[in-house]
């Protein structure tokens, strides 16, 4: 099936399922109980799992493979964002036209910025990719955005308006659509006191993330792919072989940068809307964190990461004081008064700090992330039986 | 006519005179030593052939072609590989991955874009460079990290990488560098071995004066940047310049 080596097709199928499964998965809990607000099996948190398991599989393909990190990439995601609303602005809901605009222009535009930021390597080349993310990010913000040229509408964002042209519209959906299925639509199964979400843009998007892996699959095993493993061990020798590792960088970069464009599209397809602090430095920043978290050159682990990074965001980022007192009420009052106190920084709006703390637990107790973790875990129970680990294969029955 | 013409070459490092003047001239299929105590300037020389340095002055014609001003690669793709005298191999790669890169470049050239393809299902290339670690002797280690790998055998890989591309030029330094005994006599047996079967043109910078006369058709002793003697190996160990620069010195 799709010539893929066994451990490869078992992987592929390991994520199939989680995905297609994840809106049962992901809400284990009952629907009126004290944890449910720890499921995460809700449309739009998992459309944000799944997209920017995109965006990290693309930059892992850069970052992962050929060592070059990149700290612009979330120009691309912009990009898409933008492309993809334009398109709903000047044809229709489609997502069709709108994911096809996504892909092109950010290939192209990475194609420019990877022409230039690839004169260098190393820290050199971060701080050109940083440089060039937030040159785009300024004149999306501001300099693209005036009466006479309005490409990006500035602080308040792209949108589609009534007098939009829509030339292709007719009497089609109001909201995004699938040749009429429309992206909002779900499906609400009931089994006792779970309630279980089907949404049709989670499904759009978990269909994208399955191809979009597949194709890292295959580019992690081909020739081009051993090349690029090749620049990020010595790229000197990968020179004085005989190859040219200039354009191997550039198409590592261009595809990557696809990849972002891509999310991007599928951002912009779920909620038609771009605003530029969708390329700042700090959503850069995040595919970093994404790819380093779950194991960056491995192939699950970016998509680990970004369920990883995307679930704590969310979780963490909602639980507030009262929230915090009532898991305590059982404790004497001034010791709960003080446990809460302390908690109250890593939760609510502090839960960067709970992400920058779990970052730093994985990069010194697991240097090759949560997929380095899940690989140790399974040595360690299938030792006697099986001496030889099957890689990655391992992995990915953690969650996402 | 040589297959490597160098003339006139001139390398400064600031006030260092690293290469004065150097004049070579390899004979097609043979195996030319290049002889001199540590500081030389032999592995500069080196540097000049394969797009490293560049000379400051001089001239390096192979095959009647400029070798001064192209890129590394292109160097290689002319026909013109080079082991290290650190070894330079693809560490976080297996020792079979590291021969196929080899191979690819022969095969694909200096680029190409096969990203749909598999590997694993190249057999053409995998055999050749199965074949290849056979003939080094390190087939049963092809499934090994090559970081892992003892010194004497990142050499070896590292020969066995340049050996797959058939190049017309074969640059060795100082390949037996750092080897015991028994893996420095392997080493001059497999290279023996290998000249007696392919005839490439080896040009070997050596330290051990052992495997010099047993391997070398001709012998250059280099000192301070200059080539003080240029002659077959039994009239080098007479040379009284010879003596007193190299075999005489601290060696
Ligand atoms: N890149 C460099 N920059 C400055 N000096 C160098 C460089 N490479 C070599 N040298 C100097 O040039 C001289 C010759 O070095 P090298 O060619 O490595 O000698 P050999 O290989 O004969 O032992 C040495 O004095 C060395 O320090
Ligand atoms: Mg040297």
């Amino acid at each position: 099936m799709f010539t893929l080596a066994k451990n490869d097709k078992l992987l592929l199928v390991i994520v199939a399922f989680f995905t297609l499964l994840a809106p049962i998965i992901l809400n284990p809990f009952p629907t009126e109980s004290a944890m449910a607000q720890f499921n995460a099996g809700y449309p739009d948190l998992m459309q944000r799992f799944v997209i920017f398991g995109i965006f990290a599989v693309g930059f892992n393909i850069l970052f992962g493979l050929t060592g070059y990190l990149s700290f612009g990439h979330a120009a691309f995601l912009g990009v898409g964002s933008y492309a993809a609303v334009w398109m709903f602005k000047l044809l229709s809901y489609n997502i069709v036209p709108a994911m096809i605009l996504s892909v092109v222009i950010a290939g192209i535009f990475a194609l420019i910025m990877g022409f230039i930021c690839l004169r260098r390597s190393g820290i050199y080349f971060s701080i050109l990719t940083l440089a060039f993310a937030q040159m785009s990010f300024a004149i999306a913000y501001s300099v693209l955005s005036n009466p006479s040229f309005n490409l990006t509408n500035g602080e308040t964002g792209l949108q589609v308006y009534n007098d939009d042209p829509q030339y292709l519209k007719g009497d089609g959906p109001s909201t995004t659509h699938l040749f009429g299925l429309e992206m909002r639509e779900t499906f609400t199964l009931d089994i006792g006191a779970w309630a279980f979400q089907f949404n049709v843009g989670y499904y759009i998007c978990a269909i994208f993330l399955l191809v979009a892996f597949y194709i890292a699959i295959r580019i992690f095993r081909s020739p081009f792919g051993l090349m690029l493993k090749a620049i990020k061990t010595n790229q000197t020798r990968l020179n004085y072989t005989g190859l040219n590792s200039k354009p191997y960088t550039l198409f590592a970069f261009v595809i990557s940068g696809m990849y972002a464009g891509l999310a991007g599209g599928l951002l912009a397809s779920m909620d038609p809307l771009a605003g530029a602090e969708r390329m700042q430095w700090t959503a850069s920043g995040e595919v970093v964190l994404m790819t380093i978290l779950g194991g960056a050159g491995t192939l699950v682990g970016p998509i680990l990461g970004a369920g990883f990074i995307k679930y704590f965001e969310n979780i963490f980022s909602k639980i507030n004081d009262s929230v915090l007192h009532s898991w305590f009420s059982l404790l004497p009052d001034g010791l709960e008064n003080a446990i809460v106190w302390v908690l109250h920084f890593f939760v609510g709006k502090g839960w960067h700090l709970t992400l920058g703390l779990l970052f730093m637990l994985v990069v010194i107790f697991l240097p090759g992330g949560l997929v380095d973790g899940g690989t140790r875990i399974y040595n360690w129970v299938r030792k006697p039986r099986n001496p030889e680990p099957a890689e990655e294969g391992a992995q990915a029955s953690t969650d996402q | 006519m040589g297959i490597l013409e160098v003339s006139n070459v001139n390398k400064n490092f600031g006030g260092l005179k690293a290469l004065h003047n150097v004049n070579l001239d390899i004979e097609e299929g043979t195996i030319h030593a290049i002889i001199g105590p540590n500081g030389a300037g032999k592995s500069t020389l080196l540097n000049c052939f394969i797009g490293k340095l560049v000379p400051d002055t001089g001239t390096v014609n192979f095959n009647g072609q400029s070798l001064l001003g192209i890129k590394p690669h292109q160097i290689n793709q002319a026909g013109v590989s080079r082991v290290f005298q650190t070894p330079e191999i693809f560490m976080d790669l297996t020792v079979l991955d590291n021969v196929m890169i080899s191979c690819f470049a022969k095969r694909d050239g200096a680029f190409s874009f096969n990203a749909w393809a598999s590997v694993a299902q190249q057999t053409d290339i995998r055999e050749k460079a199965e074949k290849m670690l056979e003939d080094v002797n390190m087939a049963d280690k092809s499934k090994m990290l090559s970081g892992s790998l003892s010194r004497g055998d990142k050499r070896r890989l590292e020969m066995a990488m340049c050996l797959s591309q058939d190049p017309k030029l074969l640059l060795l330094d100082e390949p037996t560098a750092g080897m015991a005994r028994a893996d420095t006599n392997n080493t001059i047996e497999l290279l023996a071995d290998i000249h007696e079967k392919t005839k490439i043109t080896k040009v070997v910078i050596e330290h051990d004066m052992h495997v010099v006369f047993s391997l070398a058709q001709k012998i250059s002793v280099l000192a301070q940047g200059t080539v003080i003697a240029e002659d077959l190996p039994e009239n080098i160990k007479g040379n009284a310049k010879v003596q007193e620069a190299y075999l005489g010195g601290a060696h």
